[in-house]
């Protein structure tokens, strides 16, 4: 393997809890052998719950409702703020109203191909079956999914599937998931079982007598440091794709919780699992904030093409025909547009370096409707893209009906991110970890609309199970403010602070933060290689150090300080950077989201290297700047057995 | 483009604000409203001063995080824009922008264009959901909803929380935002059984909190984001008379 030197080999995962039994009575049995509290017991024992978006809000609410003591946290004003609310297409779930073939079998298959076999076979067929029960909660909860003229609930498809099985609520699904959840925490804030802190972000971990015991938080308004005990702690914290500074991501995103949890001893799995899509708005300017996502569904209707000149800057409308390449039909002749969203992003990148690039910089392809408004009327393509192209042209100025859209992928989501076994549960007793912020569900590449889905399992159903059994145990010691282990991660919290404010240097945050993020893009991004990892890896230390000695941050930590917040995330984003990049050249084989160019087949798709790499990657954290250990967990495919994906 | 930029800074809320002039010599057509805000924080932190706050997370238009009073409009001039979507090429080279945070005595100001819109919270909280736990709900097919009510709800369901109508209001009254989850939930069969009860305990409970009464103006359609029907103002009205009639008491 590459990279020997910048990392430590260490013992293999031997055990990952899973039941024994056939894969579709896994869950039921866990159920069954999971220990059960009391109810009269619950209210004594207290659960802290960082983050509250599905994942978070679904397990806060529903450990309220069963009665335990929960704190909910998190850095928006309202947990209804939370990113999972900007998901747009829709959720899973192996109903098979259409009957079209769909079953949890089915559901399970698509998603540990979809993955590319790197995921855990178990844990995908417990989230294909909870899918069912998702649908079921969030319908009797009031969210307003679409309905056909029946009454009853409308699917539609998505990628990587033959089948209609994506619930959705207008582009607004997220929105109206997230604000069901929502509203049952709120319901449980009214019961008096649930506590919200919002604008309150964790900055360390408290581990006493080697059990996750509470966290340390900074009150946002205030700028107070506060110590917050329990009996559990669950991290919800969401994915880490800010580490690029452009993302689809919400501004506020961050990884500190995880990362602080990880450098706590909790094992960080497959960072190098990220997944770029393929159709954003492109990049304006330097001034460039965040990237926004244009559904997918574009792809059914929209053709890509880009000048078959390089560096052709004419209008779009007066470039022919012949003139034209239309490179994902010429590609991909199966597929077409339609092709996977790895697939598509890779394909868009090759252009722009090849120099067929439109656009500001160069990096853009188009997104061409001329066809299908010509073939369906602009009516219909109205309807079905209307507000889609309404959102286009507020951002860009330009009307779709008229000029082809310019788009460019972007990062959208983490598939990597803390190590948990079956029952969610970190390396660290105490500690779970639920949603995009765990590794667990989708390999190397996540499928359309299974985010919500995982999201809501882990939330509303997996985690308040598993949870309640390690609860069975509790109430553990009382542990003492004045702990040795709590003063500890207090004064570090302290130490940080006071020393991001005293460097007073000449660069904003800002600045370090869109150099460490285009690094990272050009390096760990759609493509990666040797020697680009390499040149990262002697890279980001030393800005790293300079961050440290040069940053400019105005102001005290007694308050509310928005830079100081930013500082404090963009720090843990250039450690993660370090261990994203060692992962990535560590692992010399193709896969989904991670493409390797010294892995690839004849005619340059990817190669996965299943005799050397069917493995998950959980790395421990050694120390700064000590070479991180790696602890391999073995994927075994009993059921689902990998094969080279193709879509030619 | 060439812009004077006049914002309220306040540095804390006991603090007393004032406006304050900037400004900016390089603004871009193509750069959001926020982004141009973020140019003008990098230059003030390189001056070492202090930059200006404000919320924002997602930059996409839907987890209500951004407002401020741009000109004397919350949101700004676009309809149906939030305030992170709203871009330069709808300001002119010269122009001269006022920006202030959302005004109303529910929404204290935490910092600059910062406000502590908790109250929003406390509303829902009083009622603005369906009590139904985990794991309880039936096969979700057993719920047919009829697609005009379903089409309705969501409409209602939209509403993204940032307190623009609160902002416009000159009474300062939060009642679209309290009357669209009234609506979303009180269109959908799920929601029956607790209509009443749900109608009047966050009627009162908005009334509790620092709220204004509402007297018909609208101002709060007009700004909304997502366009919340003023209907749904009517829907709540009408489902309060009927628990009044009905003796429903709020808690």
């Amino acid at each position: 393997m590459q990279g020997e030197g910048r990392y430590v080999l260490g013992d293999p995962i031997a055990d990952t809890r899973a039941p024994d039994s056939p894969i579709g009575d896994r869950w039921s049995d866990r159920k069954f052998s999971a220990r059960l509290v009391n109810p009269a017991n619950r209210r004594k024992m207290s659960v802290i719950v960082v983050g509250t978006g599905l994942a978070g809000g679904a397990a806060a609410a529903t450990l309220g409702e069963a009665g335990y003591h929960v704190k909910s946290f998190c850095y928006q004003d309202s947990p209804r703020r939370a990113h999972s609310i900007a998901a747009q297409g829709g959720i899973n779930a192996a109903k098979n109203y259409r009957y079209d073939g769909d079953s949890v079998y089915r559901l399970f298959y698509d998603t540990v191909k979809g993955g590319d076999f790197r995921s855990r076979e178990s844990n995908v067929h417990r989230l294909a079956e909870v899918s069912l029960n998702i649908i079921d909660q969030c319908v009797a909860q009031g969210v307003p999914f679409a309905r056909e003229y029946s009454g009853l609930l409308d699917t539609r498809s998505f990628g990587g599937t033959q089948v209609s099985r994506t619930f959705y609520a207008r582009g607004q699904t997220g929105q109206q998931l997230l604000l069901g959840a929502y509203q049952a925490l709120e319901r449980q804030v009214h019961a008096g079982t649930v506590e919200v802190h919002p604008r309150t972000e964790m900055l360390d971990l408290i581990v006493v007598d080697g059990k996750a015991r509470g966290i340390v938080t900074r009150n946002l308004f205030t700028g107070r440091l506060d110590v917050h005990l329990a009996d559990a702690v669950i991290l919800c914290s969401g994915g880490y794709g800010n580490v690029y500074y452009l993302s689809t991501n919400a501004k506020g995103s961050n990884v500190t919780a995880a990362w602080r949890a990880h450098k706590r001893g909790a094992l960080f799995a497959n960072p190098c699992y990220t997944q770029i899509h393929p159709t954003c708005i492109p990049v304006s300017g330097e001034y460039q904030s965040k990237l926004t996502l244009m559904s997918e569904s574009l792809r059914n209707d929209g053709r890509v093409w880009v000048p078959k000149e390089r560096g052709d800057d004419r209008n779009p409308n007066d470039i022919g025909e012949d003139e034209r390449d239309y490179y994902l039909e010429r590609q991909y002749p199966a597929f077409g547009n339609l092709v996977p969203r790895d697939i598509a992003s890779r394909a868009a990148k090759n252009m722009c370096d090849a120099g067929h690039g439109v656009g500001p910089g160069g990096l853009g392809v188009y997104l061409d409707f001329k066809d299908a408004i010509e073939r369906l009327g602009r009516s219909a393509v109205e309807a079905k893209y209307g507000n889609l192209f309404e959102m286009y042209e507020r951002i860009t100025g330009d009307d779709p009906y008229e000029r082809p859209m310019r788009i460019y992928p972007a990062i959208h989501y983490t598939m990597g991110g803390l190590w948990v076994d079956y029952d969610l549960r970190s390396t660290i007793p105490g500690l779970f970890v639920g949603g995009e912020a765990n590794f667990s569900d989708h390999g190397a590449n996540r499928l359309g609309a299974s985010a919500l889905m995982q999201g809501l399992s882990d939330g509303y159903f997996v985690l308040p199970t598993t949870v309640a059994d390690y609860l069975a145990d509790a109430p553990f010691d009382e542990v003492p403010e004045d702990h040795p282990a709590v003063q500890e991660a207090v004064d570090a919290a302290r130490s940080r602070i006071d020393k991001l404010l005293s460097a007073n240097g000449n660069r904003t945050v800002d600045s370090f933060h869109r150099e460490l993020g285009q690094l990272v893009w050009d390096q760990c991004g759609m493509a990666r290689s040797k020697e680009g990892l390499e040149k990262a890896l002697d890279r980001i230390p030393s800005l790293r150090a300079e961050f440290w000695r040069d940053v400019k941050i105005v102001g005290t930590g007694d308050g509310f300080n928005q830079s100081l917040e930013k500082a404090n995330r963009v720090a843990d984003f250039m450690e993660l950077a370090e261990l994203m990049c060692i992962d990535a050249l560590h692992r010399e084989e193709s896969c989904g989201g991670h493409f390797r160019v010294e892995s690839q087949t004849e005619d340059g798709e990817a190669q996965r290297d299943d005799e050397n790499f069917s493995y998950v990657a959980a790395w421990e954290y050694a120390g700064d700047n000590q070479p991180p250990v790696l602890h391999k967990e073995d994927l075994e495919f009993s059921y689902v057995h990998p094969t080279q994906r193709s879509y030619k | 483009m060439k812009l004077t930029l006049r914002i309220w800074r306040q540095a804390s809320p006991e603090a007393k604000g004032k406006m304050q002039s900037y400004t900016l010599d390089d603004v871009e057509p193509d750069m959001s409203f926020l982004e141009m805000l973020d140019v003008l924080n990098e230059k003030l932190v390189l001056d070492g001063k202090d930059p200006v706050s404000f919320d924002h997370d997602c930059r996409e238009g839907i987890c209500g995080s951004c407002g401020m009073v741009i000109n004397g409009n919350a949101h700004g001039p676009q309809q149906y824009t939030t305030t992170c979507q709203l871009h330069m090429r709808h300001f002119n080279d010269g122009d001269t922008i006022d920006i202030e945070p959302w005004r109303a005595r529910a929404f204290p100001v935490v910092k600059d264009l910062v406000v502590d819109r908790s109250a929003f919270d406390e509303i829902i909280k009083s009622g603005g959901y369906i009590s139904v736990n985990t794991g309880s709900a039936p096969e979700a097919h057993a719920i047919p909803v009829d697609k005009v009510s379903a089409d309705d709800a969501f409409d209602a369901a939209t509403c993204i929380g940032c307190g623009a109508c609160v902002a416009a209001c000159p009474n300062g009254s939060s009642m679209l935002f309290t009357a669209a989850k009234v609506t979303h939930l009180g269109l959908l069969p799920q929601g029956q059984p607790e209509r009443q009860t749900r109608a009047i305990n966050m009627l009162a409970k908005q009334d509790e909190l620092d709220f204004g009464g509402c007297t018909n103006v609208g101002a709060c359609h007009e700004v909304c984001p997502k366009g919340i029907p003023l209907a749904s103002i009517a829907q709540l009205n009408h489902d309060v008379l009927g628990a009044t009639l009905a003796g429903a008491r709020s808690d």
